[in-house]
Parts: C-alpha cells; structure tokens; sequence
C-alpha cells in the first residue's frame, strides 16, 4: 500500500476511533459506575448532532453552537436521570435494557416530530475549511485533524478529572463499594447525577463534532451504539484506559477492513471482538 | 413441581380453544395478523428457555431464526413447495449447528459479555447474509410457493390457504409449548433452572454446567430455528434484516415485558407488543412514541411483566 | 488401620508471593473426625478448598479413597464421594429444603440428560433427598423455600445437601458459623450421628464444640501446621495454647 494512503487511513481510522471513544468512555462510566446498562446512548450521540444542526442554523457560529450544545446536553441528562434513570439503580439489568429500549422509540419519535427524517448538512467551521495537501494529488481535510486533537484533549481532561480530582476519587469509590461512599457523607445520588450527565455529553459533544464530516441523518445513533458497547466489552466495562485502546483499534481496523477485505468488511469488527473476548472474557482491562 | 395453579390452566385452556375457534368468524388480514403473533410466540418462547428459566440473556437469537428462514428459502424450487417434513427437519438442523457451534464459542462468557458475544455472532451472520450475492444481498430472497406435505398424493392440508397455515401455526406453538413444559420438569429442566439460581453450588454438586448449558442453548435454537421456518414460508421473502439485532432486541422486549420465566409469559408478550403497534399505529404516524412510553411506565410501575398481573407464581 | 479415606502430604497453595497453604500433611478414616483449627487467616478455608477441588494446589499430593486427586476438576472431586459444605451459606435460597437435596441427590445418577421423564418420578432420588433432610433434622421443613428458613435451619440444609450425594468423606466448613447455643447443640448432636459412616474434616472455631467432636487435632497457623494429634496432646501443648487456645475462643 502507498505510504501516503497509508498515512490517510491511519488518521482516518484513529479519528473515527476517537470519536467511538468519546461515546464509549461515557457508556463505560455510566455503566461500570452505577451498573446501569443504557442501550438509548446512541440516541444522545444523535441528539448532539441535532442540536449543532439546529444551534449553527440560529446563529450561525460553529463554536458557539458546540458550547450551547454541551449546555443542554447536561441539562438533558441531568432531567432524564432524575425522571426515569435513578429508578433502575437496584433493578435487574434486563429491565434496564428493555426500559432503555423504551427511551429510544421516544427518542426516535421526537426527532422525527422535532426535525423531520430528512438528512441534514452542518459546515464545517470557517477557518477550518480546508486540506492540508500531502501529495499531488492527495490531501487531508483539516477539521478532521480537529476532531481527533479535540478527542485527545477530552481523553486527557478526563484522565485529569478521574485521577487527579476529589470528584474522580469519589467517582472510582462509588464504582467499587456505593454504600460505603453514601456512609461517608457524600451525596451519592448527586453524584450519580453528575456522572449520568457527564456521559450524555461526551457523546451529545461526539455527535456534535461528528456533524460536519458525517452529516446528520435519521439512525445515526444506531450504528454508534452497537459499536461503542463493543467498545466497552472489549476494553473492558469501567475502564476509560480500556475504552481508549479498544476504540482505536476498532477504528482502524473498521478502516483498514473496508480497504483491504471488503467482501468481509462489515464483519471485522465483530470479529476482533469475539477474538479478544475468547481470550480474555473480561476484556483487556476489566476486573476478572 | 410444576403444577400451576387452577386459574392458569383454566385461562390456558380458554385461549387455546379461542385461537382454534377464531378463524371460523375472523377475517383474513386477522386470520393472518394472528399467525404472525404465533409465530412471534414460539419464537419468544425459545428465548426465554435461555432467558427465564437459564438466565443466559442472549442478544443475538435472531442468528438460528434467520438462518432456519434461509435454510428455507435455499430448499424451496422455484416453481413447487418444498417437501414440509424434510424442510422443517433442515431448517431445524441449520439452526441447531449454528446454534451448537456459536454456544461453544459464547458460553465461555458470562453476564454482559455474554449479551455482547451473542449480539457479536449475531451481527456476524447478519453482515454475511447482507454481503452476500448468491444470498440476495440486502434484499433477500423470495420463497415462491410455501411447503407442502404430501403423505403418499394425499395432502391432508394446503399451506397456501391461510386458515389452513393458521392451523398448522397453532399446532406448532402448541407443540413448542409443550416441548418446553416437558424439558422444564424433567432432571435436564431441574439443571437447567439450578443453573440459573446458583451455577457455582450445581457445579460442586457435581455437575458439568457447561455442557447443560451448551445442550440448552442448542434446543433453544432449534425451536428458534422452528419459528424462522414458519416465518419465512409465511411471508415468503427472507431477508437479512431476520438476523438484524433489531430482531433479536424486539424479541428480547417480548420476552421480558410478559414475564421472564413464566409459562405463557413470552405469548403474552408477543401478543401484547404487536398489539400494541397495531393499536397505536391506527392512532398516530408516530405510534413508535406511545410504545416506547409504555413500554417506560410498564418498567417502572410492573416490575415482573405483565404475567405478574396475572399473579402467577413460579414455584421453584 | 485401614487405609485413609483422606490423604494430603506437602500441600501447598501460593497466591503470588503469599503461601496460604504450606506444606500441610494430615489424614482422616471413616468412623474418624478430624478437626482442622486456628485463628482468623490461618489458611484453614483453602485447605478444604485444595481438598474439594475448589481450588488447584501449586505442590503436593491429595489422595481420596486410595487414588490421587490432586488438581481434578471440583465437579470431578464430587462424583469420587467428597460432600463439601460451605462457611457462607450457599443454598438455593428460592428452590425448596426438598429441592436443594433432591438436586444434591440428582447428581449421583449417571447423566442428568434426560429430557422426558418428569424428575419427580425419580424415585429413588426423591428418597435420597428425603432420607438426607431427615438424617438432618429438617424432616418437618422440607417444602419450606430456601429463603424462610432460619439462619441455623440453612446451615442444617448445607449438611443435608451434603450427605444426600451419599459421600465418604465430608468437609465442612464452620457448619456452626452464626449459631446459637441451642441450635449448636443441635449441630453437634447431628454430627456425631454422622461420624460413624464417614471420614470427617471439620474446620471450626467453636472449641467445645471441637473438643466434644474431634478424634484428631490439627492446628494450623499462618498457612502451616503448627502441632496435629489426639485432643488430649493438643490441649496439653505449649506452643498450641500460646499461640492460639490462649486466646480464648470465638
């Protein structure tokens, strides 16, 4: 293979990885913090794109629609914890799955009644709007570039917040032992509405980022979802480290699959994960 | 042991001849809506043999259905219907060995990963279908003429007849039920429900849980496998959205929402979910939205399903 | 004397750097019981559980009825004769009394793959399992669920279970965990009916009730054996009462 496409699909597959990692790392928090499994997660990563969709049209401006954006993703996953979500905590996971379902024929419907099923368009930010070229006839677009830098800069921000705050130390204490955290003083239910809303955000801010290269089309969610608990199965459930190394592989090897075996290309993915859940049930970085 | 109480069998009784009575003053399109919700039961039903009484939640049971179905349409000539003895024999078996091979592949993993690996095979077989030319690719395949059985040139009935396919339908959920009380109370069925309460004890009685495990995930493709023959000769056109996760989530939804473990739990179910879409799909192009908030509240105000309404108690 | 019906020699069980279990030798008859005893962490729980199959040793040999064992399978373990209870209840706690024993009793039939054939009409088993409650006392609660038996009942369930697969050997672990004093005397009495067709390993903290019960004495200490004889010699020994008698009991 040339170098030069090489190189192209290298960063295409780890861009799309790391955009897979910002939906996962929420789904893994959510789900290894407070054992709840939320299949309507895809759902917010559509969300997202609807919202920059909608926010770039009132006013026009990329940036500012991302910050409005991120806004009321944490105000949305703020209320759906508090309605419904908070109600599962004890519950058996299968309810959890089929209330969750639930959510996503709401969700879907919504949208439709919101926007319509048409496909929609968001552009790519002024300034941003061009490639670098690599070769004559190749180039790379730059806002790609962008959204793997922003990716990384989250990834690290969140490394940050769980390892190095008093709020990510209550965060890893919670996933181990909830009682103990709640006998300590600490509002656990707060705190579980903190998470919750943190994680509807990654992936609403996925969405949002997203919008520009993959525009916004009814069942983008759907997609999304099976891979990010893909993500999270096979990094292991609770592990952001898990889902970062998860996600990237996955992203290139979805990338390098659809180039070099396209009759199999949809299933490579499937693949990987039954090879490395065979080997190591847990996942790479899950608790045995 | 598995004596259920008066109420229940009297209800049972009740809707089986209310089913065999119905085609008598139904009409077609209902005639024909009900068959579909059969089908759908026997289907649940296999799953919840994983779900209720083993507690292996799979999310990927739409593989030997959707298998079955092809295996259905690949024996279907052209021109005549396949020999229905055989053809069910071989859709069965298809979806049994797939069944066989991916249980000794996913029953190394347990709880959510377990629902991962199974959604993984799942997709697996559905991407393959999908990419397939000489399957259809994504628009599947047509069955031209439904199985016929002919037992030296007599033809006790005709599938292409929908009373008659009605019938034969209700025969067959009828026998898949059975099958399920059968297997449930005996020494296998007693491992099985053990299994699912504590493996580790069973495993220190003695017992070999995986291979009990493995046994009952065949049979339960297999009686899956039952369920996608009937659908696809039903409706004539088998595509790969039968192995999507779609089918296997919705199925997953009938399964819990009746009852978990239950005997008519999944029937309710399934009956209670297509129901319910052909209710609110009358109201409002926007039905999905009605289903999706009850299928919320009943989570939140029914914990057990609606076989809870009916206070059925399972006894252990 | 006949050949023991439970043999280790150097037993040995290592977690990392951690040795649970070093270097244990010791042996029971049938019509013996042999009490394994010391404080909290002292690797008595690993011993039954190298000895049950519930965990594979890292050195050493285990012998049952004659043949070795060491390293098979629990479930391998369980079908050459070895009934095993646990410290921590772990019943069926939404299956019946009769059911728990009756599924204990269903495993010693060849092959549980058997589809038709109602398993209620298994008759033997179902005598099994009802000889096994009533050897335990539990006679009278036999259709009571798992779950509404009282704390001593439950650990009576855990020996019934165990006897129901008819085994030779029984290793018990704390079966008087949590009791009173009425329902451990009940205990006791039970196991002394219970001593004379079986070879018994009994790990327990309850000294009277050990000191009442035990032919043979072990007494183990970080992992290793720290002294094992009659509990005449045991009591009578100085390192044993300083390191652990001294401390009085539970």
């Amino acid at each position: 293979m040339d170098p030069v496409i090489f190189l192209i699909q290298v960063l295409n597959g780890v861009q799309y990885g790391l955009l897979l990692f910002l939906v996962a790392s929420g789904l893994t928090l959510i789900f290894g913090i407070m054992g709840i499994i939320n299949l309507a997660h895809g759902s917010f990563y559509m969300i997202g794109a609807y919202l920059a969709f909608s926010l770039v049209r009132l006013q026009g401006n990329f940036w500012i629609a991302l910050a409005l954006g991120i806004v009321v993703a944490v105000a949305i996953g703020a209320a759906l914890e508090w309605l419904v979500m908070r109600f599962l905590y004890q519950r058996d996971h299968l309810y959890q799955v089929l209330l969750t379902y639930g959510l996503i024929l709401i969700f879907e419907e919504l949208r439709s009644l919101l926007w319509g099923d048409d496909v929609h368009g968001v552009a790519v930010p002024a300034g941003l709007d061009f490639s670098i070229p690599l070769t004559e006839t190749l180039s790379y677009q730059v806002y790609r570039l962008v959204i793997s830098l922003a990716c990384l800069s989250i990834a690290a921000g969140m490394y940050w917040l769980i390892q190095r705050t008093r709020l990510g130390m209550m965060i890893r204490a919670g996933s181990v032992d909830r009682e103990m955290v709640q006998s300590l003083g600490i509002d656990i239910g707060l705190l579980y509405r903190l998470v919750f809303a943190l994680g509807v955000a990654l992936a609403a801010f996925a969405g949002m980022l997203a919008a520009p290269v993959s525009s916004v089309f009814p069942g983008m969610g759907n997609q999304v979802l099976i891979l990010s608990f893909v993500v999270v199965v096979i990094g292991g459930i609770g592990s952001v480290k898990g889902a970062l190394v998860a996600a990237l592989a996955i992203g290139l090897a979805d990338t390098f699959g659809k180039v070099l075996v396209p009759q199999i290309a949809g299933m490579v993915v499937y693949l990987l994960m039954a090879a490395i859940l065979l080997w190591r049930p847990q996942g790479i970085f899950g608790r045995a | 042991m598995d004596r259920q109480p008066r109420s229940l069998q009297v209800l049972l009784i009740a809707g089986v001849i209310a089913l065999a009575a119905f085609p008598l003053v139904g009409e077609k399109f209902y005639i024909q809506f009900i068959t579909k919700i059969m089908i759908l039961a026997m289907f649940a039903m296999s799953l919840d043999l994983l779900v209720g009484y083993t507690g292996l939640v799979s999310l990927g049971h739409a593989l030997p259905f959707g298998l079955a179905a092809y295996a259905l349409m690949f024996v279907s000539p052209e021109a005549e219907g396949a020999g229905l003895g055989w053809s069910l024999a071989a859709a069965a078996g298809v979806a049994a060995l797939a069944s066989l091979v991916v249980g000794l592949l996913v029953l190394r993993t347990s709880g959510i990963y377990f629902i991962m690996v199974t959604l993984a095979f799942g997709q697996m077989a559905y991407y393959y279908v999908h990419d397939s030319k000489y399957l259809g690719g994504s628009d599947g395949k047509y069955i031209y003429v439904r199985p016929v059985l002919e037992i030296f040139g007599w033809k006790p009935f005709d599938l292409e007849n929908h009373t008659h396919f009605y019938y034969v339908a209700l025969a067959l959920m009828a026998f898949v039920y059975l099958t399920i009380r059968v297997l449930l109370a005996s020494p296998f069925g007693r491992v099985i429900a053990a299994i699912k309460e504590n493996e580790h004890r069973m495993r220190m009685l003695g017992f070999a849980t995986f291979r009990y495990k493995l046994v009952c995930f065949v049979l339960a493709g297999a009686l899956a496998g039952l369920a996608g023959w009937l659908a696809a000769a039903h409706d004539g056109l088998v595509n790969p959205e039968m192995l999507s996760w779609h089918q296997s989530g919705q199925l997953l939804m009938m399964v819990i929402l009746g009852g978990m473990g239950t005997p008519a739990g999944p029937v309710l179910g399934a009956a209670a979910l297509k129901l319910l879409e052909l209710g609110f799909q009358g109201w409002t192009k926007h039905w999905q939205l009605l289903l999706g908030g009850f299928i919320v509240l009943s989570v939140l105000l029914i914990p057990r399903g609606l076989a809870q309404l009916f206070e059925w108690k399972r006894r252990g | 004397m006949a050949e023991p019906a439970l043999r280790t020699q150097g037993l040995q069980k290592h977690f990392g750097g951690l040795a649970a279990v070093n270097d244990v030798s010791l042996e029971c008859h049938v019509g013996q019981l042999h009490a394994v005893i010391g404080p909290n962490g002292a690797g008595k729980t690993t011993l039954i559980n190298l000895l049950s199959g519930d965990l594979a040793p890292t050195g050493g040999r285990v012998e049952l009825l004659g043949r070795e064992v060491t390293g098979l399978a629990a479930h391998r373990i369980s079908q050459l004769g070895v009934g095993r209870s646990y410290q921590r209840t772990n019943i069926f706690m939404k299956f019946t009394a009769f059911e728990n024993c009756r599924l204990a009793a269903q495993a010693r039939l060849p092959s549980s793959m058997r589809f038709v054939r109602p398993a209620a009409r298994y008759r033997e088993v179902n005598e099994a399992a009802a000889r096994a409650l009533a050897l335990a006392g539990l006679g009278a609660r036999s259709d009571t669920v798992a779950a509404e038996l009282s704390h001593g009942e439950r650990r009576q369930l855990e020996v019934a279970m165990t006897l129901a697969t008819s085994p030779k050997v029984l290793l018990l672990d704390e079966p008087l965990a949590g009791m009173g004093a009425e329902e451990s005397a009940r205990m006791v009495g039970l196991l002394r009916t219970l001593v004379s067709g079986h070879a018994m390993l009994l790990v327990e903290h309850d000294m009277d009730a050990v000191f009442a019960l035990a032919d043979r004495l072990t007494v183990m200490v970080s992992g290793t054996v720290l002294a094992s004889g009659t509990p005449e010699q045991i009591r009578a020994n100085a390192e044993v009462q300083e390191a652990y008698l001294g401390e009085g009991d539970e």
